[in-house]
């Protein structure tokens, strides 16, 4: 998507300034593309630069032509089909594109070659403001030995680990041994979590050396390695910097961004609850002596682990806009793009450090698409078929670069936006967050709502004792969804029976002068049975106008509301208490699917009759899944590691699958011979597919 | 039976449903597997119809041994086998209390192999017909033959076991046939005959069960789960029916705005003229709640049929599926979108098609297999049909094929383009070859092609379509316009019956 947008913005920001330095007709944004991380970066751009009467030129690759992001700008440009490395970050396409709009600026956005000094370099030679931070400030950034060695210098807190290049498997796992396990091994180049690799053990290193590097050359072009100790129980604080080209630098506080699956943030929040003033600030001199050493200019982000004792270590900078840059601009006030861009044309920092604030709470959950059942989330794709964002309530915003029919491909980052409520307090942001997530509206493709929306309602989680090892201490079995209090089921049942019977009344009320029975005459009163989870329930309703009472499991509900079966949302009264649940979908059999408190659940209605006779129906028998591997998630084959004829023992690689730049290795689940395989390296695989077969 | 079903609907009264509910067929002449309890009962009810009890007495007990039918014990029989009995059959598809049955006490009149004898007989054998209602609006149900009735009422064949021989041509002649995986069968001569004539070795599911007929002979038009998920869905099919060919389409409560923009469709057709989209992704996303109840999903899947509401208002929907052989024209999807437009012009439902053709398939299968007498059966369908007809095109409407597709030559009473409509003789590609065969500069001849006629703008100034409308605005253009349509008259010429080109 979206992607380097091109303004011709910095002329007028320029000359809204009264500083006409030069004349510039257009600013580039170079965001990224359904990396809704980078469209939704493009689009915030966007916005801001439309303040400051910046013009824009979006740059898109032929697949995104229609995303929000080219939409907003004023120009757009293609840059190349689908696949990044053809597009997005495709140096050439994108100078070209510079050069034909005439624009002056380029704003990268959050990814693809936002950390790209070469691009920086080029667009410097062409006269062109990058905004952000310098080449040799990206440079020393970019790498994270080289960066090391500057925190280490500039009295940073840092890490024990190996500064250097990890030469070779075997090399790999000697400097793991000195190290001392756990060790973290990952990419030289790049960060967001790929080519990032913890080991626990020598067989755990090779692997983890293999597979990182390969990630890292095929997502940054880069294949070293490096390899540090490993921080047990850390959470993972950054703290956001400000800098301008005279030397001035802020730190605008700190994002907890502990809540991560696979060492990608899942939840973020701003402030922290676990930072006192006194290691808040000295977290923020250290990022500001960082910035400072690097002569840092521009926003920028550094990030730190910590550990329960509060002891601090730096872990890397982003020389870029973070996807999570909006909760600072909630709890500050500040408008970091804006300030980006002032910083770019050479204004100094108006802020003193005295001036930044922190007022109320900020917490941003990222939607992803992707299946949350299945290690805290793999990826889906789809055709998003309703769309609908929860921004009618108030304090909710929401960061996207996606509408209702786009879709959601195998090329780009699997995020559909960023979600972001604020409070006065951390209990009214989270409040809020949990209406917002009731009452976002996606359909087409698999999300994580649900594991957002129990994240949110954890008591850990609300009481702040988290780390980046959160979910898997949660949820040891992997998520499985929300799971119902006895009163949670009896709402969940009696709101099913009122929505079943509401929908058999209206199937019963025709327009016009049709033959239908006039004889017969509206009931009141219904005996059902709803299964829910495999268990039947009994369940009596009687109706008062739109007003259910629902005799279930011993208990009973009042269940009232509109009853729109055509509208996505389904906004009840259950017991007096306001409750916004969503109906996925709902079929002629009774079938009815419930988003209930985030979680969907599969519920059956049947009429007693209907149901006493469901027991004759004769069972079908499931696909037999053990001697089967299916792909888990759509995306390409990178390699099949059998063939036909060959053992396997159990957990064995058997193939690797990329998606969204994420490559995963499929195992066998049992020893067995290899029956036939249906795929080959380079295949683009969908979810489901079958991949191997075992005898 | 026949004629008795025969002659209440050509009163025009109302809609039947004719199911196969021969519950107990299976269980051959009866007498060998009939346990003693149970014949001792059934001794019972034969002594008493000649003894000296009163006529009201004599009722009730017929009545009684007629609910019970074949005894529990056959009752559990047919349950084992995953199947319920006729009588629970109609009543999970009636509303409650709504049946009325007829001819309870018609006994078979057998007289070979001992069926003549007292325990081989049942009142109400085999099987129960009356009427009933289904959401308040009344039908018949019953068994056989009722071929008078053809385009009258409509007529669904239900099949819920095996049904072989001539008695196959009962369902053939209704308007749908709906198949219950795993336990109903349609076959002419089942897998015994198959191996004693051609020695075939066939399973009777491979033969005729119903993942054959609805994927492979396009004899059956859906197959549902199990009994109780066929009868649902029938009852939920029922509402987009009108009661005969004098009513009107039904039109339901509708709470999905008729004036709702759909913001999906404006980026649904790719930009490739060669990529393939899902046409199901256009009509869920036109139609009242999403809700469409496809007909024939697994045959002929280069065509989507199938019933929709529009502003509560039962529409007929035929669209060319682009992810299916990029949805041109065959043999079997020109026979199934024929026969689908012929069942909604016979009872009133407004047709809205949706065109994305590059053609029709070329080749000598195609081509000795009759593919001009087929696809003129969809030709004919179309042109004949006098119930408003929408189309919309989304993309390709090429040559012949555009044509048959509901086109304005055609009497379509409004047709619309999206901006991404082409419509031409063929595709860009192709014409050049043709029209600068030899020639050098082919790319450039192309891109004039393209320029020319790769856009709706030819068709629009020749009034072929009516508008170049947004995609997403579509669906409010057409709610609109069946409101309008909704008084259309049309007749053709009178004639004895056409002769469609079979």
């Amino acid at each position: 998507m979206a992607a380097y947008m091109i303004t011709p913005t910095l002329q007028r920001v320029l000359l809204s300034a009264k500083h006409v330095s030069f004349q510039s007709r257009y600013c580039v944004v170079a965001g990224r593309a359904r990396y809704s991380v980078v469209y939704d970066a493009s689009e915030k751009v966007m916005k801001t630069c439309r303040k400051m009467g910046i013009k824009t030129v979006a740059v898109h690759s032929d697949v995104d032509a229609n995303a929000v992001h080219v939409k907003m700008a004023d120009e757009a440009v293609c840059v190349g089909p689908a696949p990044t490395n053809r597009s997005y970050l495709n140096m050439d396409a994108i100078m070209d594109a510079i050069r034909i709009t005439g624009a002056q600026a380029v704003h990268p956005g959050y990814g693809f070659l936002s950390e790209n000094k070469e691009f920086a370099k080029r667009l410097a030679a062409e006269d062109v403001v990058f905004v952000g931070p310098d080449t040799h400030a990206i440079h020393a950034m970019g790498d994270k030995i080289e960066s090391k060695l500057l925190a280490k210098a500039a009295k940073v807190n840092v890490i024990p680990g190996f500064d250097g290049v990890v030469e070779n498997v075997e090399d790999a796992v000697k400097i793991a041994g000195q190290i001392g396990y756990p060790v973290m091994i990952k990419a030289s180049a790049g960060g967001g979590g790929k080519g990032m690799r913890i080991a626990w053990n020598d067989d755990e290193t090779r692997e983890g050396f293999r597979l990182s590097s390969q990630e890292a050359a095929s997502s940054f072009g880069d294949d070293r390695l490096l390899i540090e100790k490993f921080v047990d129980n850390p959470r993972h604080i950054e703290i956001q910097v400000l800098a301008d080209k005279h030397g001035n630098a802020l730190w605008l506080n700190e994002r907890e961004c502990s809540i991560q699956r696979r060492n990608q943030k899942v939840v973020e929040e701003a402030p922290s609850t676990f930072l006192d003033p006194d290691t808040r600030r000295a977290m923020g001199e250290q990022a500001v002596q960082l910035a400072k050493a690097v002569k840092y200019s521009s926003a920028g982000t550094v990030e730190f682990l910590v550990d329960s004792k509060k002891n601090f270590y730096f872990l890397e900078m982003n020389t870029r806009l973070q996807v999570e840059h909006p909760i600072t601009e909630c709890i500050t006030g500040l408008d970091l793009v804006q300030q980006m861009i002032r910083i770019a044309k050479g204004f100094p920092l108006v802020h003193r450090q005295e001036d930044i604030p922190i007022n109320g709470w900020a917490i941003e959950s990222r939607v992803y698409a992707e299946d949350p059942y299945k290690s805290f989330g793999l990826p889906s794709i789809g055709r998003l078929s309703q769309y609908q964002e929860p921004i009618s309530l108030p304090n909710v915003r929401v960061d996207s670069g996606i509408q209702e029919g786009s879709d959601i491909s195998i090329y780009y980052d699997p995020m559909i936006s960023k979600l972001v409520t604020y409070g006065a307090t951390r209990a009214e942001a989270l409040q809020k967050m949990e209406d917002a997530l009731d009452h976002y509206v996606i359909r087409g493709v698999t999300h994580n709502i649900p594991l957002l929306r129990e994240i949110i309602t954890n008591p850990r989680f609300i009481s702040g004792d988290i780390t980046t090892n959160f979910l898997p201490e949660e949820y040891p079995e992997g998520f499985t969804g929300h799971r119902l209090t006895p009163e949670g089921r009896r709402e969940l049942l009696a709101t099913a029976a009122a929505l079943y019977i509401s929908a058999q009344l209206r199937s019963q009320r025709f327009m016009g002068n049709l033959r239908v029975s006039t004889t017969s005459q509206e009931q009141s009163q219904w005996e059902l049975q709803v299964e829910l989870e495999k268990k039947s329930h009994l369940v009596s309703l009687s109706r008062s106008g739109s007003s259910f009472t629902v005799e279930v499991d011993g208990g009973s509900v009042e269940v009232s509301g509109e009853w729109n079966l055509a509208s996505a949302l389904l906004p009840l009264s259950i017991n007096g208490n306001p409750r916004v649940l969503q109906c996925l979908s709902r079929d002629a059999t009774g079938q009815i699917t419930l988003q209930y408190l985030g979680t969907q659940f599969k519920l059956r209605v049947l009429s007693r009759l209907a149901a006493k006779l469901t027991g004759h129906m004769p069972e079908k028998v499931p696909e037999d899944t053990s001697s089967i591997l299916r792909s888990p998630m759509p995306g390409s084959v990178v390699a099949v590691s059998v063939k036909p004829g060959d053992m396997v023992a159990e957990g064995q690689e058997i193939c690797v699958i990329e998606a969204m730049k994420m490559q995963n290795s499929l195992i066998a689940a049992r020893a067995a011979k290899v029956k036939s395989v249906h795929c080959k390296a380079g295949e683009t695989v969908g979810e489901g597919d079958l991949l191997v077969e075992l005898e | 039976m026949a004629a008795f079903a025969a002659a209440r609907s050509s009163r025009g009264v109302l809609s039947a449903i004719k199911a196969s509910f021969n519950t107990f067929a299976n269980v051959k002449h009866g007498l060998a597997v009939a346990p003693i309890a149970q014949s001792h009962l059934l001794q019972h009810a034969r002594w008493y119809s000649v003894s000296h009890l009163s006529v009201h007495e004599r009722i009730d007990r017929k009545r009684n041994a007629a609910l019970v039918g074949g005894g529990q014990k056959r009752i559990d029989a047919q349950h084992k086998r995953g199947k319920l009995t006729a009588r629970e059959r109609v009543e999970l598809l009636l509303d409650p209390d709504s049946f009325v049955e007829y001819d309870m006490f018609v006994e078979h009149r057998c007289s070979d192999f001992g069926m003549e004898e007292d325990h081989n007989k049942f009142p109400g054998d085999s099987v129960v017909t009356g009427q009933g209602r289904i959401n308040g609006r009344l039908v018949y149900v019953f068994s056989q033959r009722n071929v008078l009735a053809s385009g009258v009422v409509p007529q669904i064949s239900l099949i819920m076991g095996p049904c072989a021989g001539g008695a196959v041509y009962s369902p053939a002649l209704t308007d749908f046939t709906f198949m219950v995986k795993d336990t109903s069968y349609l076959f002419i001569t089942g897998p015994d005959v198959v191996k004693s004539v051609t020695n075939e070795d066939v399973t009777q599911e491979e033969l005729g069960g119903a993942k054959t007929h609805t994927a492979v002979s396009g004899v059956a038009h859906r197959a549902f789960e199990n009994d109780i998920d066929a009868l649902l869905n029938l009852r939920d099919f029922f509402n987009f029916l009108p009661l005969s060919n004098r009513d009107p389409a039904p039109v339901t409560e509708c709470q999905d705005p008729s004036d709702r923009l759909v913001p999906g469709l404006d980026t649904v057709v790719p930009f490739e003229t060669t990529k393939a989209y899902d046409m199901l992704d256009i009509i869920q996303g036109v139609v009242d709640e999403r809700e469409f109840f496809e007909i024939m999903p697994n045959y002929a899947k280069n065509i989507v049929v199938g019933f929709a509401r529009m502003n509560g208002r039962t529409v007929g929907i035929v669209g060319n599926q682009p992810k299916v052989a990029s949805g041109c024209l065959d043999i079997n999807s020109s026979v199934k979108g024929a026969r689908f437009v012929r069942f909604c012009d016979a009872f009133n439902i407004p047709i809205i098609t949706f065109v994305d053709v590059p053609g029709f398939l070329p080749g000598t299968s195609q081509e000795y297999g009759g593919i001009i007498r087929h696809g003129a059966k969809l030709l004919f369908a179309f042109a004949e049909a006098t119930v408003p007809k929408i189309t919309i095109i989304t993309r390709k409407a090429y040559g012949g094929a555009y044509d048959v597709m509901s086109s304005k030559h055609l009497r379509g009473d409004v047709n619309y383009a999206w901006p991404s409509a082409e419509v031409a003789v063929m595709g860009a590609k192709g014409a050049v070859q043709i029209i600068f065969r030899g020639k050098t500069n082919q790319a450039e001849q192309e891109a004039e092609y393209v320029e020319k006629f790769a856009n709706p703008f030819p068709a629009a100034v020749r009034g072929f379509v009516d508008d170049i409308i947004v995609p997403s605005t579509t669906r409010k253009r057409i709610c609109r316009d069946l409101e309008v349509l909704a008084s259309k008259k049309q007749t053709n010429p009178w004639k004895k019956h056409a002769n469609i080109p079979l």
